[in-house]
């Protein structure tokens, strides 16, 4: 075959792969995803993975789906997106909020291909949609926890990034610790990273020498568990992103968990890609419909502590309480929420600012 | 014996536990670039004895058994790597870097299942009531074994560097290949035994993150360590007590500013996380500037075949 030909039969063959998704429905999908981490961080980007797997047990034949784990935040994620897309994926799934500008960037060269976006807020074209979870409602129910669990009245918080999602998770910790317990301090450690398990146990150990006795972690690995079960029970956690209920974990360090359950969105997006009724969407959901979850709480928790963590969480559910019900002020004292209010998602998609109480700055 | 809300012997006796993987890998690196290796694998030797070392104390309930399981299974992995730059006569840098691709993958694969389980514990060394000695106690006598292990191990891989027939030869063998031939030496068969030497350590460094810093297995759990020890082996100018403290710096000062953060420290967080890096090239290079000696093997990163 002459160059010319074989460039012929590469632009046709891409035309054929793309030229699919105009129709109205598709018999084939090919789903595609990418990873932070290793799939065996036993987290976030597990928890994705199993949402994967639910989309291919869910049509079977009908889907392809295919990964890749590890890929960088920035340039090196444009790349993979860019060989995802000539690749004939139909649909990308970026599952960590650093994917955005690439998601973004590379939704423009394909228009025909379908992107999602996990935590993000921008949607530059048609064909980039994004989803999130309501993880704040989870953290509302730990702080809960943390309060009233908390003997040194210190609780602690392994942050990631600077982002809305971590900012307003540690607010929602915050608040319900400080409801249930007035006299709780709030350390917050900033890991600058998503994955490094050494790291992690590490600012897990920091914050123990401190005097920490409740850590709620906002990385992807099971780190901060392991360090705090060196303490023999004096340390608490909570699971991260997925379940973590490891025996070895359990009754403490682990005594709860948020799950984030993605395989109802991606088999919903997935299935509508195929039978045609796929449409831009900006999906936020919680608690309510199942994309966060609560773990189990382990018996080291007292009843009624327990009891009232899980009618915060069904109260969440039904609709009938909102974890930012005001009134909150901002941390410099002026007033964000009055009485009675509940945030705005648009606040809360853009949150940049700690609310009164928490000590410290956010890293610009 | 507080500043600013940080106790300062708690934070030493931290910082000594937490370089010892970076430290035990650079050690080893040391060896090998000093043979004129240049083994970039570093990363994926100790991500594999991090997985050795896990599943051999799991299987076996003993954290001792763990290590040297570690140290075998990042020699045998370096061991690939000497095959193809000593036997094959490869790129060094390229095969050092599929090293570190390689070994990331097989232990991911052959850590499926590993998830989730706790290690048995390496304990203490000495008995309580010489750690419970104020001060001196948690930073000279609280230690595990392997903390004094790395140390000892600066100490003897210097003095062999320095001080000894053996030394000299890998010295040889480093700075000029031709003339360490001329005299007779296996130059590969040397370099050979120095890079197994080299993944061994960086197996053991891997080990101690998933028994004793971390205790579980997860995937890529040494998340860049291995090339962190790789620059503090050029900053330190391929000399084993500036090896120590590179890694004791790094250590030191990752802790620190974690440990800044919990106390509410007024220095912004963004700078703090970059002290580490910062902190410990500036340092070294200063320690090393205005000297000649301070120079790279002078064979390092070159193939020799015995032929020419």
């Amino acid at each position: 075959m002459k160059r010319r030909n074989l460039l012929a039969t590469a632009a046709m063959g891409l035309l054929l792969a793309s030229g699919g998704a105009f129709a109205q429905g598709m018999d084939k999908v090919k789903a595609c995803f990418v990873y932070v981490g290793p799939i065996g961080d036993g987290g976030w980007t597990f928890q994705h993975h199993q949402g994967a797997l639910a989309v291919q047990e869910a049509y079977g034949d009908k889907v392809e789906i295919q990964w890749q784990e590890n890929v960088p935040e920035g340039a090196d994620a444009e790349r993979v997106l860019t060989q995802m897309a000539l690749g004939g994926c139909n649909i990308i799934f970026t599952t960590s909020f650093g994917y955005m500008d690439a998601t973004n960037a590379i939704a423009a060269k394909f228009p025909d291909v379908k992107f999602e976006h996990a935590t993000g807020y921008k949607r530059e074209h048609p064909n980039v949609s994004t989803y999130n979870a309501r993880f704040y409602e989870g953290r509302a129910v730990q702080g809960h926890i943390a309060g009233k669990m908390t003997k040194t009245n210190k609780i602690g918080y392994i942050a990631s990034f600077p982002i809305p999602e971590v900012i307003m998770g540690i607010n929602s910790y915050y608040l319900h610790a400080k409801k249930a317990n007035p006299n709780v301090e709030l350390s917050i450690v900033w890991a600058f990273t998503w994955f490094d398990p050494a790291k992690e146990a590490d600012a897990a150990k920091a914050l123990i020498d401190q005097g920490v006795d409740v850590i709620a972690s906002h990385t992807d690995s099971t780190a901060p568990l392991a360090e705090a079960a060196k303490t023999n029970g004096a340390v608490i956690g909570f699971g991260q992103a997925s379940d973590m209920a490891i025996p070895e974990y359990m009754p403490t360090p682990r005594v709860s968990s948020i799950i984030d359950n993605w395989a109802p969105y991606y088999v919903k997006r997935v299935g509508e890609l195929m039978d045609g009724t796929y449409a831009q969407v900006d999906s936020w959901a919680g608690i309510k419909e199942g994309e966060v979850e609560i773990g189990m709480i382990t018996d080291a928790v007292p009843e009624e502590v327990k009891a009232e963590a899980e009618a915060m969480r069904d109260a969440i559910a039904a609709g009938t309480y909102h974890p930012f019900t005001g009134p909150i002020n901002k941390q410099d004292g002026s007033p964000w929420l009055a009485e009675g209010a509940t945030a705005p998602d648009g606040d809360l998609l853009g949150m940049n600012f700690y609310v009164e109480g928490i000590v410290g700055d956010i890293p610009q | 014996m507080d500043f600013g809300g940080i106790n300062p012997v708690i934070l030493i006796a931290t910082l000594m536990a937490s370089a010892v993987p970076i430290l035990l890998a650079a050690l080893g690196e040391t060896v090998v670039e000093r043979a004129g290796v240049l083994n970039l694998g570093v990363e994926g030797m100790m991500v594999i004895g991090a997985l050795g070392g896990f599943i051999v104390a799991v299987q076996t309930g003993s954290p001792v058994l763990g290590f040297i399981g570690g140290a075998l299974a990042g020699a045998v992995l370096s061991l690939i790597f000497a095959a193809l730059t000593q036997v094959f006569l490869a790129n060094q840098v390229a095969t050092g870097l599929a090293l570190t691709l390689f070994g990331l993958g097989v232990s991911s694969l052959g850590g499926q299942g590993y998830n989730g389980i706790k290690p048995p514990p390496t304990e203490q060394l000495l008995p309580d009531a010489l750690a419970d000695l104020p001060v001196v106690g948690p930073i000279f006598f609280g230690h595990d074994w392997v903390v004094y292990f790395s140390i000892a191990m600066t100490a003897v891989l210097w003095w062999v560097l320095k001080a000894t027939r053996v030394g000299l030869i890998i010295r040889a063998v480093g700075e000029s290949h031709e003339a360490a031939h001329a005299l007779g030496y296996k130059v590969n068969r040397i370099r050979l035994m120095c890079i197994a030497f080299g993944g061994a350590m960086a197996g053991m460094g891997g080990a101690y993150v998933s028994l004793a810093r971390v205790p579980q297995w997860v995937d890529g759990i040494t998340a860049g360590a291995g090339w962190i020890a790789l620059a503090i082996v050029v900053f330190a100018s391929w000399r084993p007590w500036r090896v120590l403290i590179g890694a004791y710096l790094f250590g030191g000062i990752t802790v620190l500013q974690l440990n800044l953060q919990v106390a509410g420290s007024v220095i912004p967080v963004e700078y703090l996380s970059m002290a580490p890096y910062l902190i410990t090239i500036l340092v070294l290079v200063i320690m090393s500037a205005g000297r000649k000696a301070n120079g790279a093997p002078a064979a390092l990163g070159q193939n020799f075949h015995a032929s020419r």
